[in-house]
């Protein structure tokens, strides 16, 4: 496959091993640079542990990460931050106390050194916020509003924000919609479109078939801990892949869930 | 409202100035020939110039949600082991030092006690070392004070500087320009650094400076030794003002450092509240006293009237906020 040979960060025959329990067992992945990959499975699958492999949360029982071609080890999620793989948390994780701009240069303030602390150029951070947000066309008050006055549609461009700000290679978004309004969602959805045209490569974990359908390229299921189904969005249907996450092939017009739709 | 929320802002930032403007002149007003005398405004700053620096401390231990009850303890223990040494003949500038020193020991202990043994609250790690270190300065005094400092020693907590406009014994007290120099480094370091911002950071969210790269157990280490220098640099001063290390300093003074960190407007639940804010508690705190006394109320008034405005000045807190968050 063409996209194989390009994958930005792939992963190859990875395990994971929680004591007795297998959390993921041979499992594959790539993700190419420009490519939305959606990743579905039930609870329990090996998503969110997969993901935090890939993150630098949790390192490989076995198997290997393959990063721009070269074989990686993230010791940290600060490793893999520094090669530009940035996670998206579910809820966030943002100060809401800090303004927007402090949220998205935390850890990583532009200053001056001075032994193992930065005196901060406020007015550099405020300046490189504002413009980064334009780039994403997000559109806040100020970036001196604290994040608490903030809605959930804009709290997740923060932090979409937060994530890129450092020319970002490989973006992981932990159920980018699932704490958002309904308006809120299209909204992050595209901004999910334009990290694309960047050319980044954006990986999303969702229960919402709309999302996938509405901004992957590819989607890929895992059940049990293992590689079950993957295809490019356009040969696929939301049945099928609804029936993946159940773990069943094949497009069964008999099962319960496809009723429901 | 916008205009809601700049009037909230301005208040939060400003009203407690104006608190104590309308406390100086109530007091002016009540006792016009003492409040106002350049004697009593001295001895405010110099009775309360401890207490403004065991609260600088404080503050940045409650940004991070966290609470230090040890520090009265920390000063008695700064308090008479420099004047043990100052008594034993160790060179003056080594005796300064052991003040401070011995604060940011105490710090030391307290943070890794909080983060290497993981002990659930602060309150536990500080509540022990509270009783720790009080029977340690028991210990080596047996309980007695240690009288008679160097002058060098007593410099900070008693000299007065008359700059020719005052009739000596008055003047402005040391302690005064070592609290502000105290003020002004803390604000600098809190606002314009990276460690203090992602102090205020894990005050806000934890979990956000943890995902950010923040290594969050040393910050806090270092927030509790930043505590601990202030208690000990407290108890330098305390020594200078009374000549004497006496193992009873400071018993319960760790309540009235977070009284003013939050009349001063600080969240007891961490990530907001300024070092104006706090010099603005200790003032209404020292002005409260002061004016008691000299309007001859029984010290047992005060103690009722420092509570009711701790609960005052929350409550308009939580006023000020519920009319920020109205849209």
């Amino acid at each position: 496959m063409a996209e194989q040979s390009a994958a930005l960060l792939k992963a190859e025959g990875v395990y994971k091993y929680f004591g007795a329990i297998t959390a993921l067992r041979d499992v594959n992945f790539h993700v190419a640079s420009g490519e939305v990959l959606g990743v579905v499975g039930d609870n329990g699958a090996g998503k969110s542990t997969l993901m935090k492999i890939l993150s630098g949360l949790y390192a490989p029982s076995e198997g290997t990460l393959i990063f721009d071609g070269r074989p990686v080890h993230f010791g940290s999620p600060r490793d893999a931050r520094n090669m530009g793989i940035e996670m998206v948390y579910q809820d966030f994780a943002l100060a809401g106390n800090l303004p927007i701009y402090e949220n998205i240069y935390l850890g990583r303030e532009p200053g001056r050194r001075l032994g193992g602390l930065t005196i901060i150029d406020r007015r550099l951070a405020r300046k490189m916020a504002a413009e980064h947000l334009d780039r994403l066309k997000i559109h806040v008050k100020s970036v001196d509003q604290p994040v608490e006055e903030l809605s959930g549609g804009q709290r997740q461009a923060v932090a979409i924000a937060r994530a890129t700000a450092f020319d970002a290679k490989v973006v992981i978004m932990d159920e980018p919609t699932a704490a958002l309004a309904i308006k809120e969602v299209g909204k992050v959805l595209d901004l999910i479109k334009s990290l694309k045209h960047h050319g980044v490569a954006v990986i999303i974990i969702s229960h919402r078939m709309d999302d996938i359908f509405y901004a992957c390229d590819r989607v890929m299921a895992l059940y049990q801990g293992t590689n079950f189904a993957e295809s490019p969005l356009a040969a696929t249907t939301r049945n099928e892949v609804i029936g993946w996450i159940m773990g069943t092939k094949g497009h069964t017009d008999s099962l319960a869930h496809d009723k429901v739709h | 409202m916008i205009a809601n929320q700049n009037l909230s802002r301005f208040l939060e930032t400003y009203g407690i100035i104006a608190v104590i403007i309308v406390m100086m002149l109530v007091l002016t007003w009540t006792q016009p020939q003492v409040f106002p005398k350049i004697e009593n405004l001295t001895n405010i700053v110099k009775q309360n110039a401890s207490l403004a620096l065991l609260a600088l401390g404080m503050f940045v231990v409650i940004v991070t949600a966290g609470i230090d009850l040890s520090v009265g303890s920390v000063m008695a223990l700064a308090m008479v082991a420099l004047a043990i040494a100052n008594r034993d003949g160790v060179p003056w500038p080594l005796v300064i030092l052991i003040g401070p020193l011995i604060g940011v020991i105490c710090g030391a202990v307290n943070g890794l006690g909080l983060t290497v043994l993981q002990l659930p609250h602060p309150f536990i790690m500080t509540l022990g070392t509270l009783y720790v270190v009080r029977g340690i300065t028991y210990l080596i005094t047996n309980g007695a004070p240690v009288s008679g400092l160097a002058p060098e020693v007593r410099y900070l907590g008693q000299a007065n500087y008359d700059f020719g406009l005052f009739t000596p014994p008055a003047g402005l007290p040391a302690s005064l320009f070592l609290v502000i120099v105290c003020a002004l480094g803390l604000w600098f370091f809190m606002t314009r650094t990276s460690l203090g911002r992602h102090i205020y950071a894990i005050g806000g969210n934890p979990q956000a400076a943890r995902v950010s790269g923040i290594n969050v157990d040393r910050v806090l280490v270092y927030v509790y030794v930043i505590c601990g220098f202030f208690a000990g640099l407290a108890g330098l001063l305390l020594a200078g003002r009374t000549n004497s290390g006496f193992p009873n300093a400071g018993i319960g003074i760790e309540l009235d450092a977070i009284a003013a960190v939050i009349i001063g407007g600080a969240s007891f639940f961490g990530g907001r509240g300024t070092v104006l804010g706090v010099l603005s508690g200790v003032v209404i705190i020292g002005l409260l006293r002061n004016g008691l006394n000299i309007n001859n109320v029984s010290a047992f008034w005060q103690m009722i009237l420092i509570g009711l405005v701790i609960i005052l000045a929350v409550y308009l807190d939580v006023l000020r906020r519920k009319a920020a968050v109205r849209r």
